[in-house]
């Protein structure tokens, strides 16, 4: 089962993956709200990643969240991510928490 | 004042797949297929609506809404509307009939808070779905998913909510039912309509222009409600919030997400508005009670997941 590592400011932490989940389910089933959760479907841009290590398959996300030139360089939306080793993520926070 | 606005038309939604949508909107909220055309759109409706169609999905690399159209009574109203847009100072843009087919020509312009409306007067009529107009049955056996009956309203979020209500009241003849008020005086939301339902477009303050937060289709009961939730789980569909109770509107909800990230609605029950009714005021500060009248606290996704 794929690890993921996500680094935040805050914290670092780390789930495992099940199954045919993308890396937002299996976040938000390990209970961790390590990556903000949004519509789950690449339109909102809420839970906007990092990848810095790792591969992975992506379906089609929105182009207003993650450009061409993000996609190479690593940038994704968890919830359209299923991955193919273990990962290592950081959050990009789109929204400051209040 | 009522100057020929009839009702929400239809919705063009851009969605990531057009194919997965369509197993979203056709087998779970259970519209109807009705065309497609060359450019690869699928037109649906509600079972129950008379006109072709409501709701058209466009495949686009980004997920939202394209526009909104509303029905106004003939071709005069249309005339009348256009100039009446054009003299506020919109610019307008005339769309030939047929670009969506079977629509007649529809003008079209942008509110203040960046979406694009459009008005029309002919669309072609195919009557209610599966039932016929004469000794009609209660309702058309094979529906699926959901039933949806209808395409009812968008909510919809910018900035400038005060001139998208002026533009809407002054030149389209829109009656203001309910609005949020922030502690300057502020709207912070208006629901407005062209009819006696609680609303039939909305519009909530944002920085961001033209940013879609739901499309909602009319369920007829809370029993019917309840039953699109457990379609929800059944399907592993993308579920936000409920089944609830809305203190504006005061409708009975589900909101969800569609396999593109754009939200939701089923809803049944609600207020209604005639043109002497005053609007219904909500205070800003009591905005979680009045979204989710149960939980009483806004939960963030309502304020920042949009499409």
């Amino acid at each position: 089962m794929p690890k993921i590592t996500v680094n935040s400011s805050l914290q670092e932490y780390s789930f495992e993956l099940n199954g045919e989940d993308s890396v937002l389910v299996a976040s938000e089933k390990s209970m961790s709200n390590a990556i903000p959760i949004g519509c789950r479907g690449g339109g909102c841009g809420l839970c906007k990643i990092k990848v810095s290590s790792g591969k992975y398959l992506s379906n089609r996300m929105s182009k207003a969240h993650i450009t061409e030139r993000e996609a190479l360089q690593g940038y994704a939306l968890a919830c359209r991510i299923y991955p193919l080793s273990d990962l290592k993520i950081e959050i990009i926070e789109k929204f400051n928490k209040q | 004042m009522k100057k020929g606005v009839m009702r929400p038309g239809h919705v063009q939604i851009k969605v990531l797949d057009v194919e997965e949508a369509l197993l979203h909107y056709r087998d779970l909220l259970g519209l109807v297929e009705v065309n497609r055309d060359d450019q690869g759109r699928v037109y649906l409706k509600g079972w129950t609506e008379v006109d072709k169609f409501s709701v058209v999905l466009r495949e686009a690399d980004q997920p939202g809404m394209d526009f909104m159209g509303f029905k106004v009574l003939d071709n005069v109203v249309l005339a009348n509307l256009q100039q009446s847009l054009i003299d506020y100072g919109c610019a307008v843009e005339e769309i030939p009939a047929d670009e969506l087919d079977g629509c007649g020509r529809r003008i079209r312009f942008v509110a203040p808070t960046g979406h694009n409306f459009e008005l029309y007067a002919e669309k072609e009529q195919t009557g209610k779905w599966g039932i016929s107009n004469v000794n009609p049955e209660a309702w058309p056996r094979d529906l699926k998913g959901m039933k949806a009956t209808r395409f009812d309203h968008c909510l919809l979020y910018g900035p400038n909510v005060q001139a998208t209500h002026d533009l809407f009241v002054e030149v389209l003849g829109f009656d203001l039912a309910e609005q949020v008020i922030d502690p300057e005086g502020n709207k912070a939301a208006a629901f407005l309509t062209a009819s006696m339902k609680a609303h039939d477009v909305a519009f909530i303050e944002c920085p961001d222009g033209n940013k879609f937060h739901h499309a909602s289709f009319l369920l007829e009961t809370w029993e019917d409600v309840l039953r699109a939730a457990d379609l929800i789980s059944m399907t592993d569909t993308s579920i936000d919030i409920g089944p609830t109770r809305h203190g504006l509107t005061h409708g009975k909800t589900i909101y969800f997400f569609d396999p593109s990230g754009n939200r939701n609605e089923v809803f049944c029950g609600g207020d209604y508005h005639y043109p002497d009714h005053e609007p219904v005021t909500w205070k800003a500060e009591d905005l979680g009670k009045a979204i989710f009248y149960h939980d009483r606290v806004l939960n963030e996704r309502f304020l920042t997941v949009l499409t």
